[in-house]
């Protein structure tokens, strides 16, 4: 007689099956807390875009769409645009940074692995506002970066960056390159070199086999990390606001700033709604241009 | 004159301090399958990685065809790889994986679909096309990797531990199955393992490898029937290794004395001389078992167990010195029991001194 596989797939469907009830159970209080702490937030939010704000302080419970068409007005709508120009280049320069630092890293011995690890957790033991001061030394008039340049006889005058756009866009690839690093390192960890050897041998050149093997297998690291860069620097108010004074309003700044200081909830509300809807819409599109499933879990 | 497709002169190699490969010469046929044959760790690898390109020698040079291509990518070299874990790219259809070499080369997509189902055909694939190389078998595997490295019609095919992972009766069909697609496709084959057996089995020559070093190089009867070191005695077909000192020497065959007793090997001509130190090396089934006479020829023993192994009975002795010495026949009886009596005798030209160049 035959007997029953102990392993492979069917096996395991067997062993899903004996153990769903108990394992349900133990994930049950990771659910409600999920729940409560996750969902619960974002119904309030969509709930509280569609009232009304009080004359004060507060919202008044009736139901209007009016802080949607609100959002219509050219000049958020242009805030919008701005916010999504200045992610996508953002996300651009930090793939062109992250990924290949990441890649590389991969490949050092594992004691340089380490190293090059404690150089990048370094920064995250301090304040991420802190540092962003750093910035604002390096960069104002005068400053360090000033300085340097001029010593190196590379500009005569000073550049004056800080309050400018590329101040912003650096801000946001500094503070958001090391998410892209990690997630593409921890792919490219997992590649077996053996593969491009194979790729290699099998007559690829140098950036064949790296399109062909390396890239195609790092592509979940590389997907997660632009969804861990992309999102936020949607979002980065504050790296806006200190490196790019008020030259540079982000959606994140505009949110902080009904929010904060004019006290319309409903309409941060309903602006964070948009602006959810709207990189959801873009990962759900680049998902599908990409026609990967490897940012489940993350999206 | 003899059609040389490839070439190992003086190839060196050093991993930090370690000396890997030191000074490898190895001249190969067109079509010939010899295989690199060694413990774990002598170089093989190394080797095989250097003629693919993977890796750059410190010292030689590798002629492919004549032409020397030490310095070129392995992308440059008509030379294919099946790698030890198969390396078959894991995002990529059978297919695929097949037709890679092919797709670099702009081959037109109707021939490629056309060359790899020949290609699957050939390894006893066909119709496995769509499939992942995540849903194959070990075997599975092991033919698409030679699929995939053939396809590409190289001049010498580099084949590295290939049957290193599959279990035991797979081994040996896949070791008939290569064989067959070798001969069939005429391509050179330089095959890589650590079983003599499978060496002996398939090769048309074979390079027994020590340290870095070739040992010997030579057709299987040769490297089994006359091994000139006693680590090739010993690391092929596990010969026992005697050592003594000549006491007479004949015409074609010279006297030996040792463990309380005296043997005889075919000397071949090389010259020893009476008082000379001596190894040789005697295969377990040319040593026969008399009973002891107390003099003559032969090597007094005493039985010290019977093992059956392979349909191989192996009766292990014990020598004056407490060494041992191993007997085989086939069949499994014999009258010996353990703790009887012997005398260990052979024919003087079913034994070969080893060790020549290191006696002094
Ligand atoms: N990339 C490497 N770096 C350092 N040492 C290596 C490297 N590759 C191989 N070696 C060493 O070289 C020796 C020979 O290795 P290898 O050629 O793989 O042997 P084999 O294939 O015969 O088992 C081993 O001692 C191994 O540790
Ligand atoms: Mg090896």
């Amino acid at each position: 007689m035959k007997h029953a596989p102990s392993f492979g797939p069917l096996a395991a469907k067997r062993r899903k099956k004996r153990g769903d009830g108990p394992f349900l159970l133990a994930v049950l209080p990771l659910y409600a807390f999920t729940l409560l702490f996750v969902a619960g937030p974002l119904i309030y939010m969509v709930v509280l875009s569609f009232l009304q704000r009080a004359e004060v302080w507060g919202v008044v419970y009736t139901f209007t769409p009016q802080n949607y068409v609100h959002i219509l007005d050219p000049i958020y709508l242009k805030t919008f645009v701005e916010s999504f120009k200045l992610a996508l280049l953002s996300t651009a320069l930090i793939i062109a940074v992250g990924y290949p630092f990441g890649y590389f890293m991969a490949k050092l011995t594992a004691k340089w692995k380490q190293r090059m690890m404690l150089l990048l957790m370094i920064p995250f033991w301090t304040s991420s506002l802190i540092r962003l001061y750093g910035w604002i030394i390096i960069f104002r008039a005068n400053g360090v970066l000033d300085k340097v340049l001029m010593a190196l006889h590379v500009t005569d005058a000073p550049l004056k960056l800080l309050y400018t756009y590329p101040a912003v866009v650096v801000g946001m690839v500094y503070a958001l390159v090391p998410f892209m690093i990690f997630s593409v390192y921890s792919s490219a960890e997992k590649l077996d070199w053996h593969l491009v050897e194979a790729a290699r041998d099998l007559g690829a050149n140098a950036l064949q086999a790296f399109l062909t093997v390396s890239l195609k297998l790092t592509l979940p690291g590389l997907l997660s990390g632009i969804v861990l860069t992309f999102i936020p620097s949607m979002g980065l108010f504050f790296i806006a606001d200190i490196l790019g004074g008020n030259k540079v309003v982000l959606v994140g700044n505009v949110i902080q700033e009904q929010l904060m200081k004019a006290h319309n909830w409903p309409f941060a509300a309903a602006l964070s709604v948009v602006l959810m809807v709207l990189t959801s819409l873009s990962i759900a599109l680049y998902r599908r241009v990409a026609k990967v499933k490897d940012l489940e879990g993350l999206v | 004159m003899e059609d040389i497709i490839l070439q190992l002169d003086r190839i060196e190699k050093r991993f930090d301090d370690a000396e890997v490969l030191r000074g490898i010469d190895l001249t190969i046929r067109r079509g010939e399958f010899i295989t690199l044959l060694g413990p774990s760790g002598c170089g093989k690898t190394t080797t095989l990685r250097i003629i693919a390109g993977l890796e750059q020698p410190d010292g030689g040079r590798v002629l492919l065809e004549g032409r020397d291509v030490t310095a070129e990518a392995p992308n440059r070299r008509n030379v294919n790889t099946v790698f030890q874990n198969y390396a078959l790219f894991p995002h990529m259809s059978v297919e695929a994986n097949i037709g890679y070499s092919l797709r670099l080369k702009r081959v037109a997509k109707a021939e490629i679909k056309k060359t790899v189902a020949q290609a699957l055909e050939l390894v006893q694939l066909a119709g496995y096309e769509k499939r992942m190389p995540g849903e194959l078998s070990g075997g599975q595997r092991q033919r698409v990797a030679i699929a995939r490295a053939v396809v590409n019609q190289p001049k010498v095919l580099l084949l590295d531990e290939p049957l290193g992972a599959l279990d035991l009766q797979l081994r040996h069909q896949m070791q008939v199955e290569l064989k067959r697609l070798q001969k069939r496709l005429g391509i050179t084959f330089v095959y890589i393992t650590h079983d003599q057996e499978e060496a002996l089995n398939m090769s048309d020559r074979i390079a027994v490898m020590r340290e870095g070093r070739f040992e010997q190089i030579g057709t299987p009867a040769q490297i089994y029937d006359h091994p000139h070191t006693s680590y090739v005695a010993h690391f092929v077909g596990a010969a026992n290794v005697l050592t003594g000192t000549v006491t007479a020497v004949d015409a074609d065959t010279l006297t030996f004395s040792c463990l309380g007793g005296q043997g005889r090997v075919a000397h071949a001509g090389a010259p020893f001389a009476p008082g000379q130190r001596i190894t040789v090396a005697v295969r377990s089934e040319r040593v026969s078992l008399i009973a002891d006479t107390g003099e003559g020829d032969g090597l007094p023993a005493t039985v010290k167990e019977k093992n059956f192994v392979g349909g191989v009975l192996q009766i292990i002795l014990a020598m004056a010195d407490g060494s041992e010495l191993v007997s085989s026949r086939h069949g499994i009886d014999s009258p010996l029991d353990a703790g009887d009596k012997v005398r260990a005798i052979w024919q003087p030209d079913s034994a070969v001194p080893v060790d020549l160049e290191a006696q002094p």
